[in-house]
């Protein structure tokens, strides 16, 4: 730090004394006759130009183009074989992944959408078919209903043909047998009020002549 | 204590080389660049060797860098110009993290030496003609034909347009280089007057409180501008680049 400061110190005048000295001393400072710029040379050991702001040093030119070159080529190198690869393909991998991701998702939601479907459609087909069966038992109920009613009402009106022949029957039996016992009453009416006994023709006769 | 805002842009040998009256000496500038690729190498090297597809913190700084200087570049040149990713990358981080390094004090800032950023932005021009020759012959040089400029004004427009070529690589070196050299001058300066008032006693100590304000200031400033620089270096380099592969598309 000591030395720096000497040389710091020295450093205006020194600018301040190149407008004047001109260029003889700014090519051999080690020449100057100012005694802190001797100092400070003598001090650091490097006879470098004291007038030149240091990034227009030219001395250094090359130096700093050289280790430019090769600090440069060399990152580049590691960059472009080694790191950069790795990196567009930590993010490729990435990139890759995602979208298989986002594929199978999709895929996984088209499955659960066809599974939904068909449930959908199957429930369908089962409602309609629950709708086919009731139908039918409903249409086979009925027609069993009906051929039973039928059954039956030809039972019953056979059943009242039969009752309504019997009447009629019983009805000409008894008409016939009206006039047998009107005969017959008659006949014993004759005999009781009458005493004798009257030929039965005639009170058929008499009988048929009332009856009309 | 040195005062002198001038000396951090000193470059002292390390270790001397001469070779046939040429000056190659290791210099502190050199050590700092040796120091740039390998702070810039072993973070970049480091913090992907996991390869997680889940990015720790530090992964994902090298793939926000990663993706940030790629989308620039393909922003800028296309896809076409994507094979110049890995020389624009090394740019953005060398130029970046010297940056930075020359933010710690007491450390030499490599990119405040004038033929350093010269050096790179030459490389820069360089690989720009040598791509556009070499791709596009003769043709590349409809670089310095505007389309949709009437045949009479293209008299005045291609020398302007060839001017502002060729003073590329003067700009891009010299933006780089001024901000950093006066940044860093600025910041020295108002150090050094903290450092100056402070020495006078108990009224000077209260009078440093102003400098030293603008000293804390500036050196925000100077870590946004650290990174600023290193950003337009990257997008200039990128458009440039644009004219090596697409010569007549603008």
């Amino acid at each position: 730090m000591f030395v720096s400061s000497a040389h710091a110190a020295s450093t205006t005048e020194t600018i301040a004394q190149t407008d004047t000295h001109g260029a003889a001393e700014t090519a051999a400072p080690g020449a100057t006759p100012d005694a802190h710029a001797t100092d400070t040379h003598t001090e650091t050991g490097v006879p470098h130009q004291q007038g030149v702001f240091p990034p227009f040093d030219s001395s250094h030119f090359a130096s700093q183009i050289l280790w430019l070159a090769v600090t440069f080529a060399a990152f580049y190198l590691f960059l472009s074989r080694v790191v950069l690869p790795r990196i567009g393909g930590i993010i490729e991998t990435r990139r890759d992944r995602i979208a298989t991701d986002l594929d199978q998702a999709a895929r996984m939601k088209q499955d659960s959408d066809d599974a939904f479907a068909a449930y959908e459609q199957e429930l369908a087909d089962a409602k309609k078919k629950a709708g086919g069966i009731a139908q039918t038992a409903r249409d086979e109920a009925k027609a069993k209903a009906d051929a039973e009613q039928a059954d039956i009402s030809a039972a019953l009106e056979k059943k009242l043909s039969d009752a309504e022949a019997s009447i009629a029957a019983i009805k000409d039996k008894a008409m016939k047998e009206v006039g047998t016992i009107a005969e017959d009453t008659a006949s014993e009416i004759v005999k009781k009020i009458l005493g004798g006994s009257i030929d039965k023709a005639s009170i058929s006769a008499a009988v048929k002549a009332v009856r009309g | 204590m040195s005062n002198d805002p001038i000396h951090q842009f000193h470059i002292t040998k390390w270790i001397p080389i001469d070779l046939g009256g040429i000056d190659l000496s290791f210099t502190n500038s050199s050590a700092f660049m040796v120091a740039t690729v390998g702070v810039a190498s072993a973070f970049l090297y480091l913090t992907s060797s996991n390869r997680g597809l889940i990015p720790t913190r530090l992964q994902s700084i090298s793939e926000m860098a990663y993706e940030f200087v790629a989308s620039t570049l393909r922003e800028s040149a296309g896809n076409a110009g994507m094979k110049f990713f890995p020389f624009v990358f090394s740019l953005f981080m060398f130029v970046l993290v010297a940056n930075m390094l020359g933010m710690f004090p007491y450390f030499f800032t490599v990119t405040s030496q004038i033929i350093v950023t010269f050096a790179l932005a030459l490389l820069v021009i360089g690989t720009v003609l040598a791509y556009g020759f070499a791709k596009h012959g003769f043709k590349f040089l409809g670089v310095f034909i505007p389309s949709g400029v009437p045949a009479p004004l293209l008299l005045l427009v291609v020398p302007i347009e060839i001017i502002s070529f060729l003073s590329r690589p003067i700009s891009l070196s010299v933006r780089l280089f001024a901000n950093m050299l006066a940044g860093h001058i600025t910041l020295k300066v108002f150090a050094g007057f903290v450092a100056s008032l402070s020495a006078l006693g108990a009224l000077g100590i209260g009078g440093a409180v102003l400098p030293l304000a603008m000293t804390v200031a500036l050196t925000g400033l100077e870590f946004l501008v650290a990174f600023l620089q290193a950003y337009v270096f990257t997008v200039l380099t990128c458009m440039y680049l644009n004219d090596a592969v697409h010569p007549g598309g603008h």
